[in-house]
């Protein structure tokens, strides 16, 4: 049997499908072939646009991009990491003509975002968070990420100023890398206001787990934390529950000040608006885009929310010290030497690691003071 | 005595109609749940259309997108079936208990414990055993795991008391509990730093895709499963004597039927094929065990169980159709700028108004034969 046409049954169906889809969506061929600057980016958040979180401070860098240009955007919400987000960045490619996706979830990479890519090659899919490999991951995939830690560090100066009981506290989602990093980074700068300060984490088990955060919040004030910071998905029930009874906030992700009003000391929040532009402007000129593109507060990848009234002029003055140190890209939060809260020695006196480092991304100690367990 | 003499005389009577007369009662009876169903998603959708006008978009549009999302192109219906795929195996789960008249809405916790137990049952034997026997391997180990699990909801209703409703959504919080704690420790692959996962099946240990569609082997094996569940619950004594304790466990203890062992059964078989739907996520979907098996599956399965009468070939149709109506809510996010709660909106009121048109069963002499007879 020598084959007649290079056509199966499988790219038949396929063929016709995409004929429907073009019936049904008039405009959509015309658009792509319009010009080089227009292009559909596609962006998909595992929770709500307004969570006052993680999604949210996507969502925000998505709305920055939308004013550009050229470009049409398409969002969707609350996609689970199944096969859901499969379909929906096929549905993305195949119904709206995207052809620049962000599925911004950290569970979306492997093996939806590949298995995704391996299939379209001709899309481009940058993913937020993962930890793409040259060689190992396809070359239209590409990874990108923020170093908070350092905003963590800041959010800790502020709370070190604010505490009085010397307890502050930490809601934090499941014991990996990226969480351990930041609660040891707000302790480390609260210490770095008064070395006896201690830091009560709390793990939730869960990204969004409203009951339990709130509940979380509770059990650290009563024991007497007065200034509380999280990392879960979404801060809002934590902020709301700490202002609620009367402790000092930092927030996280996105900017909460409206949800703690003058309880709010600053936050660690994502930059992401710059980080889309980047990529647009890139996509727009032609350019190749970045495979693994990772930057901190001097990068503009992360920012800081604007101080709150109950900082006072000493807290102010050391945390935009800080600030200023970190910006000249000198600065380093895991400076030796650190002990990790079981006394060994994790951190030599020798060594000051990069904010970059990579032996900071596989972290799983709680750094001495903080009070609690990742097991 | 007298019917049987009556019956060929009536027949007589009609005259040529005779013929039709069965033929008529046989589609009058099976037409009453397919028309009530159907004004009842009539009557949703209406319902539905006033809530979108209501928020001043247009109800006419929107079902447009929504075929289009679902069903209107080889893509979007491929989409839907593979959102379909688990519940069918979820709603089962559902609706065998119900047909013993228990209301189990704990699948959830069969799903992840399966999927858990599929991945640590396959872990010894890859590369030892070909891959369909780790298939086998994997899928007794998920249903013997969630039998176990939904089948001691069913043992504590039967011998202890305890409400099956209740219980068996309690152990699925314990479920997702027990799940975390293996997947972040004794079973977690070192090298998931961020997103705690089991080790995962290499490429050619995946239960692969239907061959010319788009769609993985779970629909096939949920649409068999229905139609076996069907057969157990239609045509076996098992099932008869199942449908006898669904309608009155007193006169069936009289009767001498062993109702804990037919309540243990179902309920054992009903979490089996939960147990089974996790499997499937892990095997076809995921490539391991993570927390991003607790998808909701089980809890969309008990508005698909009910939705179909508790009717396992009905789940088929059913699922489908929300698989359909989620494919198509992401289309309704991008063009109309709706949140993705309006997706849950119409899913709660097709529920709702199906679940009060239950009152129209019985009222209409049409779909009765027997009541035509005395008219």
């Amino acid at each position: 049997m020598t084959k007649l046409l290079p056509m199966n049954r499988r790219n038949f169906l396929q063929a016709s499908a995409a004929g429907l889809a073009a019936g049904t969506v008039p405009g959509l061929f015309g658009s792509q072939a319009m010009a080089q600057t227009a292009l559909t980016v596609g962006f998909i958040y595992v929770g709500p646009k307004d969570d006052y979180g993680y999604n949210q401070a996507h969502a925000e860098g998505a709305a920055v991009i939308k004013k550009m240009p050229g470009i049409t955007l398409v969002e969707e919400e609350n996609v689970p990491e199944t096969v859901d987000v499969q379909k929906t960045m096929e549905s993305m490619i195949n119904l709206d003509g995207a052809t620049l996706l962000f599925p911004t979830s950290f569970g979306y990479f492997d093996p939806h975002m590949l298995a995704m890519a391996a299939k379209y090659p001709k899309i481009q899919f940058r993913h937020c968070g993962g930890l793409w490999t040259e060689g190992k991951h396809p070359a239209n995939t590409g990874s990108y990420f923020g170093y908070i830690g350092q905003g963590q560090y800041l959010n800790g100066i502020a709370a070190g100023y604010a505490t009085k009981s010397k307890k502050i506290g930490f809601v934090a989602a499941k014991p990996i890398p990226q969480v351990v990093q930041n609660i040891n980074s707000f302790l480390l700068g609260a210490r770095s206001v008064d070395p006896t300060i201690t830091c009560q984490v709390i793990f939730t088990g869960e990204w969004s787990l409203a009951v339990k955060e709130a509940e979380a919040t509770n059990a650290l004030i009563d024991q007497g934390a007065d200034v509380i910071t999280c990392h879960v998905d979404s801060p809002k029930v934590v902020v709301e529950t700490a202002a609620g009874r009367g402790a000092f906030v930092c927030g996280y992700h996105a900017n909460q000040s409206a949800l703690a009003k003058d309880k709010y000391l600053t936050g660690a929040e994502w930059a992401w608006g710059n980080v889309y532009t980047n990529f647009i402007k890139t996509a727009q000129s032609g350019g190749k885009l970045g495979n693994f593109v990772r930057g901190g507060l001097k990068d503009g990848f992360v920012k800081m929310s604007p101080l709150g009234p109950a900082v006072s002029a000493e807290g102010r003055k050391k945390f935009e010290a800080t600030l200023a140190e970190i910006m000249s890209g000198k600065f380093s939060v895991f400076k030796g030497p650190i002990k990790d809260n079981k006394g060994n020695v994790v951190v030599t006196a020798s060594t000051a690691f990069a904010e970059d480092a990579i032996e900071l991304e596989s972290m799983g100690y709680l750094v001495e003071g903080v009070v609690g367990s990742t097991s | 005595m007298t019917a049987e003499v009556n019956d060929p005389r009536l027949s007589i009577a009609a005259g040529g109609s005779a013929s039709f007369r069965p033929l008529l009662e046989w589609l009058a009876r099976r037409a009453e749940p397919v028309a009530i169903g159907l004004v009842a998603i009539l009557i949703g959708l209406a319902l539905f259309s006033l809530f979108i006008l209501a928020v001043g978009k247009s109800p006419v549009t929107l079902f447009q997108l929504m075929y289009t999302g679902g069903f209107g192109s080889w893509f979007s219906i491929q989409n839907s079936l593979s959102r379909a795929a688990p519940l069918l195996l979820t709603a089962l789960c559902v609706a065998l208990p119900a047909r013993l008249g228990l209301v189990i809405i704990g699948a959830e916790g069969a799903v992840v414990l399966g999927g858990v137990a599929a991945a640590a049952s396959a872990m010894p034997f890859i590369g030892v055993v070909p891959p369909i026997m780790l298939f086998v391997f994997m899928g007794v180990a998920a249903m013997v795991v969630g039998g176990i699990w939904i089948g001691f909801a069913g043992f504590l209703r039967h011998y202890r008391g305890v409400n099956e409703t209740i219980s068996s959504l309690l152990l699925a919080y314990i479920a997702i509990a027990l799940m975390n704690q293996f997947v972040e420790g004794l079973l977690r692959d070192p090298a998931s730093l961020n997103k705690p996962s089991t080790k995962p099946l290499p490429k050619d240990y995946m239960l692969g895709q239907i061959p010319g569609m788009d769609v993985h082997w779970g629909l096939v094996i949920g649409v068999v499963a229905c139609i076996l569940s069907w057969v157990l619950i239609e045509i076996t004594s098992f099932g008869f004597a199942a449908r006898i304790a669904g309608g009155n466990v007193r006169a069936a203890q009289i009767q001498g039927l062993p109702v804990g062992k037919l309540i243990v059964g179902f309920t054992a078989i009903a979490g089996g094929f939960a147990g089974l739907a996790g499997m499937i996520e892990v095997a076809a979907v995921q490539g391991s065990a993570n927390a991003s098996l607790a998808a909701g599956y089980g809890y969309t399965g008990i508005l698909v169980a009910f939705l179909a009468r508790h009717n396992p070939l009905a789940i088929i149709p059913v699922a489908i159709l929300l698989g359909g109506i989620s494919a198509s809510g992401g289309l309704i996010q991008r063009r109309m700028g709706l949140p993705d709660a309006t997706v849950l909106v119409l899913q709660g009121t097709l529920f709702i108004v199906i679940l009060f048109c239950e009152t129209f069963y019985g009222r209409f002499k049409i779909f009765n034969p027997d009541l035509w007879k005395r008219s």
